[in-house]
């Protein structure tokens, strides 16, 4: 079954995002005729560098950032990778590590093998979340040392759009001169973001997540921050991050954020609005659905509900053949066996993280489409507890 | 997104004979909601000990209830001998296959039929007697070793593909590979498999962590006015808090570390990792 753009009702922008029809086109000249390499002597290739300094600009803006603090990386995992390889770096001597039980893979992994990837010890202080999936700011304060390198703390949770207090969270880290670094993937575009009123060190974002393509990302490291390259090679990006430039990406990207800052106030108007909408929808006409994550503390396009004693990719599935695309934090679907990390720290239970499913919108969602999903998903949850072995009608 | 067969899209958009049957003849329950997946099956079966009706209801994932609606009309009009001998790989084949990460639906399908048919006979399971091998999902070595030989395993990636057998903390995945082993040479049979040393369960890791700290830890801290409190286990993490001078004393990493976390390993299990709880 082959879905096309007109058909498809897409619930899954935390996953990716439609690339918009603004960046495609600004990328498009970069992919044919302006090839050239932007370390170039002649003008051929010094004007794609001119291209790519304006898009540094864009991206400056959109975080309220200098253009000399963004370094162009390939994704929000390598950005990741890099911010926290740095710090282990920076301080050799030092041997702690903070970060929370709910990050995304990409800092959850390394921070789980990095006795592995660096041949040292190192102590990984993971802070649990509250059932709302809130951190106690209380616990991180007495979390830190004088052995901790960096604390590494995402802005909002991918599953469930709760927002952290980072910047509190760097200000604290600041006082104890321990660098913070955030993973900001799902913030950045969603939520305003100045950087030049907080004390976070390092920040990375991904271009896929904000209807920029995929292949492209950014480490913002703030000005007198110690760095130390992840990839080491040419001179590209003042050395902090070797390798050509991906020009049409970056491009990309440069557009996307002057996009995302035009559309800051419709993201939290506008798409909020249709997001509760559909969340106080499912809530109110299917029984036993239980919203994950704090009402207030999130981000304006997400909702992870969970429909008890049915499965995630059952549900999904029979989404899909209404065209709708969704997630799910169920096993089935994480490729592991067990449910998702992030509900399981929150303490969802057995009976609700099994069958959890991400709604994640973006600018291009509409109320009939929310309408729709409002109209299939009763019955589908409906005819999926007719099979389950645990549902018992009150 | 995996990919199905017509055959599975076709029982698990329309799935057969869903429900239970009232006053059935055997019944089996098999998987758990924390496992993910869980099959209620019901048979009817004759004078003539043939099965004449049978239902399902099935928690779980389009496979798992698409391996149910198969298994269900595979059964109704079977001898309950021929039913004995049913397999999880004439479940998958039924259905065009599976993807082999979904095998263990096949397998619940085939467990829950066994289920069914020990309820009805009165004979109990020999599988359930085996040892728990995996308990994250709690499959027993008798179920791994008869997985490993019906379908010609050969990793333990294919274990936990057909009985999801180390698909969660991963930590038996050292026992599954003895299991391979063991059961691809001829010499050895389930009952050599059995003598092995049982495995640690998770309580009594905990007993044992909270065993060490009392008896040699605690009096070694103690001795330079310390304490310290065993706050929480979770998998090869072991939360303590230290109390007295150790708290603040600078060198309670070290401590933590080089002592706390050395003891446990050496007394316990090799893999712990101790963390302070600040």
């Amino acid at each position: 079954m082959a879905f096309s753009l007109d058909t498809v009702i897409y619930m899954d922008n935390n996953a990716t995002t439609r690339i918009a029809p603004e960046v495609l086109d600004a990328m498009m000249p970069y992919l044919s005729d302006y090839y050239g390499n932007p370390s170039s002597m002649h003008t051929f290739g010094g004007q794609v560098g001119e291209a790519v300094t304006q898009a540094r600009q864009s991206v400056a803006d959109l975080l309220g950032a200098d253009p000399g603090e963004i370094v162009f990386t390939s994704c929000g995992t390598e950005s990741d990778s890099t911010a926290i390889f740095s710090a282990l770096r920076t301080y050799p001597e030092k041997n702690h590590v903070v970060t929370t039980r709910v990050e995304h893979p990409a800092v959850k992994n390394l921070c789980d093998n990095l006795e592995t990837l660096t041949g040292r010890k190192y102590h990984i202080s993971r802070l649990p979340v509250a059932e709302d999936g809130t951190l106690d700011i209380e616990r991180y304060k007495e979390c830190l040392t004088d052995e901790t390198a960096i604390v590494s703390v995402m802005w909002a949770n991918n599953e469930t759009g709760v927002l952290f207090p980072v910047e509190e969270m760097a200000k604290i880290a600041k006082e104890r001169g321990i660098l913070f670094h955030t993973d900001a993937v799902q913030a950045v575009g969603k939520i305003p973001i100045n950087l030049k009123d907080s004390t976070i060190d390092m920040l990375s974002l991904s271009g896929h997540k904000l209807h920029a393509p995929k292949g492209i990302g950014v480490l913002y490291v703030r000005k007198g921050t110690p760095f130390v390259p992840f990839l080491n090679g040419g001179h590209q990006e003042k050395g902090r991050r070797g390798g050509t430039e991906n020009v049409a990406s970056i491009i990309g990207l440069g557009k996307a954020c002057e996009l995302a800052a035009a559309m800051m106030d419709e993201e939290n108007t506008r798409v909020r609005a249709l997001r509760d909408k559909l969340e106080k929808g499912l809530l109110s006409s299917v029984p036993k659905a239980i919203l994950n994550g704090h009402p207030e503390k999130r981000l304006p396009n997400t909702a992870n509900i969970s429909f008890e004693y049915v499965e995630g990719e059952a549900i999904l599935l029979m989404m899909n053949q209404h065209n709708i695309c969704a997630s799910s934090g169920s096993a089935c679907t994480s490729g592991s066996l067990e449910p998702s990390h992030v509900l399981r720290a929150m303490g969802v239970p057995f009976t609700a993280a099994h069958g959890s499913i991400r709604f994640s919108l973006s600018v291009y969602n509409t109320e009939e489409e929310v309408d729709f999903i409002l109209e299939k998903m009763p019955p589908i949850i409906a005819r999926l507890r007719e099979l389950s072995p645990f549902w018992e009608e009150d | 997104m995996w990919e199905y067969t017509d055959k599975v899209q076709e029982h698990f958009t329309n799935p057969k004979n869903v429900g239970e049957i009232k006053n059935a003849s055997g019944t089996g329950n098999v998987g758990s909601i924390a496992c993910g997946d869980a099959l209620r099956l019901t048979i009817q079966v004759d004078e003539n000990d043939i099965i004449t009706d049978a239902k399902f209801k099935t928690f779980g994932c389009a496979s798992a209830i698409a391996s149910s609606s198969m298994l269900t009309e595979m059964l109704k009009g079977m001898k309950l001998e021929d039913a004995k001998n049913l397999t999880n790989d004439d479940i998958a084949q039924a259905l065009g296959g599976l993807p082999k990460e979904k095998m263990h639906c096949s397998v619940m399908g085939r467990e829950a039929l066994e289920a069914a048919i020990a309820d009805y006979t009165g004979v109990m399971l020999p599988m359930a007697q085996g040892e728990v091998v995996c308990e994250c999902f709690g499959v027993t070595d008798l179920e791994i070793i008869r997985a490993i030989k019906e379908n010609s395993l050969a990793s333990v990636e294919e274990i936990t593909n057909f009985t999801k057998a180390g698909g969660g903390c991963g930590k038996c995945e050292g026992r599954l590979a003895a299991l391979l082993v063991e059961s691809t040479d001829k010499q050895s049979s389930p009952a050599t498999a059995q003598k092995k040393k049982k495995r640690m369960t998770a309580l009594e890791k905990i007993k044992k962590i909270e065993e060490v700290i009392e008896r040699e830890i605690k009096p070694t801290l103690k001795k330079d006015d310390g304490d310290i409190q065993l706050i929480d286990v979770d998998g090869d993490f072991v939360t303590v808090s230290l109390r007295g001078t150790c708290a603040g004393c600078y060198s309670s990493q070290t401590t933590l570390k080089e002592y706390v976390e050395k003891k446990l390993r050496e007394q316990v299990l090799d893999t712990l990792i101790v963390e302070e709880d600040k």
